[in-house]
């Protein structure tokens, strides 16, 4: 589904340009849930987004869902990230003068649905997430596993391919990381596939492989058992 | 472009940050302000000009003789020229369509009376063409027509203030009057916007008035007024046209300036063209700096908008928004703002006019205001204002990475 051969990246930094990933080969299959792992500056962020489209590789070659993902227009990547793609933040990213309802319904929005059948789409994903009686709150009125379980029914709504998650956890206390990941493990259980980037342990256990970066190249790449994060709450 | 979900976007957009909306678009309502009362003021002006001319058409020629001051065809000087019902004809065949309205004219003293009033007043032996030159009203009975012309009727029409001074307890319509020792019979009352003097006169048919006084075919000048389809330039070329056929026709040197007289009010409507483009450039100037000071201000705080919202355009980019939908949202919302602010300034502007106005008058100011078309002109402007101003941090705003606007911070 998802694959990656000879990717490079680097950034210009003054005169000198510092290399961040240095010949990458993945491949991710359907229903996966992949741990991302590594320290500050691993490159495992810069790896998230260029799967994400939110920017390009310097060499390598990136196929999505069969599609090869180069010489992209903004017109172009804005159209293939709303398809394939669903995005989860550390920081959730919502809109904060938009309701939940609103903030869920956005990609739809940009597929160009009408406003009642996004309104309908987007009340049957927070209902997903468990925030129906939430619908009508502005972020600002929710708790922190709220607004992750809001951003989660927005990458959601457009059923995407693959789901993106950068630290989904990273702003949330234990508890409420679990939570969420317990409902992230749901979701593969129902056959998506998942990417994520965590530099916690426990939260990489509880995906099904993790793929540990350094210094801009995979060290390691194992299949774990996972742990159900159910267990845990 | 008129989606619904757009403009709900930019009303939402609008409503969270009233303050900064309120502000960027206070500079175009200021703008806008500013110009509807120097355009108003400038019409105002112009009104008064055009007030200045009320009294006759301003389009009118008048046609006087004079004496020869050159010697000329073995003719010497000092010859008095007179014109006659020859002249009268030949101007309206020579010219045809030129001439709107023409009226030969001889002009008298009267002492007029009815019964025991007695007055004395000028007095004009006209043509009926008369009454759309001096712009007579006739405010009872008729005017002198044709058929008086012809048959030498002893009729006659007089000035509103006439009537009231002659016919203290009675409507004069009918009644006969003394004029110079012979009855008319009154046919018609007029008015006059031209002022009291205009409504102190007594008319009476021109070939009457030749047979009275002295049973020739005589006049004492013709007044006459030009096609109004002539602008200032050729209407003024169509006097020195008359000028010139008239004295030849009379043998007169070329460079005789007293023999005929002609006052064109051309000259004057020229004059006042020119001040009135004068005026209207003057206003426009103003108007546009003010605005581009405006435009510059939207500007600004668009790009502080758009610097602001980084982060949420990175997202909806994320989510899947193209530039063009992102290129909407701004532009759209500059050209919202900068339309309801230039509006605000239109409407207040109006209506600082309308109270100023009964003050102004006394300033030579009248009715100062602005119309339809102003105001269909103003919203194109603020339309394409707000597009301008929009344009640059629009286009700023398409060009947000989506990867640097979610960096974390």
């Amino acid at each position: 589904m998802l694959k990656i051969e000879k990717l490079h990246k680097s950034y210009p930094i003054g005169d000198s340009s510092l290399h961040v990933l240095k010949g990458i080969d993945l491949s991710v299959e359907e229903g996966e849930m992949v741990a991302i792992m590594g320290s500050s500056g691993s490159g495992k962020s810069t790896l998230l987004n260029i799967i994400g489209m939110l920017d390009e590789a310097d060499e390598g070659s990136y196929t999505l869902d069969n599609v090869p993902i180069k010489d992209l227009t903004e017109k172009k990547a804005a159209v293939y990230r709303n398809k394939f793609l669903g995005f989860i933040f550390q920081s959730f990213n919502l809109i904060n003068y938009k309701t939940a309802v609103e903030n869920v319904a956005l990609p739809l929005y940009y597929q160009g649905q009408n406003r009642k059948e996004r309104i309908e789409k987007a009340m049957f994903h927070l209902g997903k997430v468990g925030l129906r009686d939430w619908a009508k709150h502005l972020p600002n009125e929710l708790s922190g596993g709220q607004k992750q379980r809001v951003a989660i029914a927005r990458a959601l709504a457009a059923n995407p391919k693959l789901l993106l998650a950068d630290e989904p956890t990273g702003a949330l206390d234990t508890t409420t990381s679990h939570e969420i990941m317990e409902f992230i493990q749901s979701l593969n259980d129902e056959g998506k596939t998942i990417l994520m980037v965590t530099h916690e342990e426990d939260i990489a256990q509880m995906c099904k492989r993790i793929v540990r970066l350094k210094d801009g190249v995979i060290m390691e790449d194992t299949k774990v058992t996972q742990v159900r994060a159910s267990a845990h709450v | 472009m008129f989606d619904r979900d757009l403009w709900r976007e930019i009303f939402q957009s609008i409503n969270m940050n009233k303050t900064r909306s309120l502000l960027s678009g206070f500079t175009v309502s200021f703008a806008i302000l500013l110009f509807a009362i120097l355009f108003g003021l400038g019409n105002g002006l112009l009104n008064t000009f055009a007030e200045g001319f009320v009294d006759d058409a301003n389009n009118s020629i008048a046609i006087w003789p004079g004496t020869t001051s050159e010697a000329n065809k073995g003719m010497q000087a000092g010859r008095r020229i007179q014109f006659t019902n020859d002249e009268y004809n030949f101007l309206k065949e020579e010219y045809g369509d030129k001439i709107e309205f023409i009226t030969s004219r001889i002009l008298k003293n009267a002492n007029v009376s009815f019964r025991g009033e007695k007055n004395n007043y000028p007095f004009r032996a006209i043509h009926p063409d008369n009454i759309h030159i001096e712009q007579n009203k006739v405010i009872d009975g008729r005017y002198i027509n044709q058929s008086d012309i012809d048959n030498k009727t002893k009729v006659t029409v007089i000035g509103r203030l006439v009537e009231q001074d002659l016919f203290l307890k009675t409507t004069a319509v009918g009644k006969y009057i003394n004029i110079n020792g012979l009855q008319y019979k009154v046919v018609g009352i007029f008015s006059d916007e031209g002022g009291d003097d205009e409504e102190r006169m007594v008319y009476i048919p021109l070939s009457t008035a030749q047979q009275v006084y002295g049973n020739n075919d005589y006049i004492d000048f013709m007044y006459l007024t030009y096609n109004p389809e002539m602008n200032s330039d050729q209407a003024l070329a169509f006097g020195n046209s008359i000028t010139k056929k008239l004295k030849n026709r009379f043998s007169i040197a070329a460079s005789d300036q007293r023999a005929v007289r002609v006052e064109n009010m051309a000259q004057g409507t020229k004059a006042v063209e020119t001040i009135e483009l004068s005026i209207n450039i003057l206003v426009l100037v103003i108007g546009f700096g003010t605005l581009i000071a405006g435009i510059v201000g939207v500007s600004n705080i668009m790009i502080f908008i758009v610097k602001e919202r980084t982060k949420e355009i990175g997202i909806r980019k994320a989510l899947g928004a193209q530039p063009k939908s992102i290129i909407s949202i701004i532009l759209l919302e500059s050209i919202l703002i900068t339309i309801i602010a230039g509006f605000v300034g239109l409407f207040l502007g109006m209506w600082v006019l309308d109270l100023a106005a009964p003050m102004l008058e006394e300033y030579f100011l009248k009715d100062p205001s602005v119309d339809t078309s102003t105001i269909v002109g103003a919203t194109i402007t603020l339309i394409i204002a707000g597009a301008i101003a929009g344009y640059l941090p629009a286009k700023k705003a398409s060009r947000i990475k989506p990867i640097v606007a979610l960096r974390d911070e």
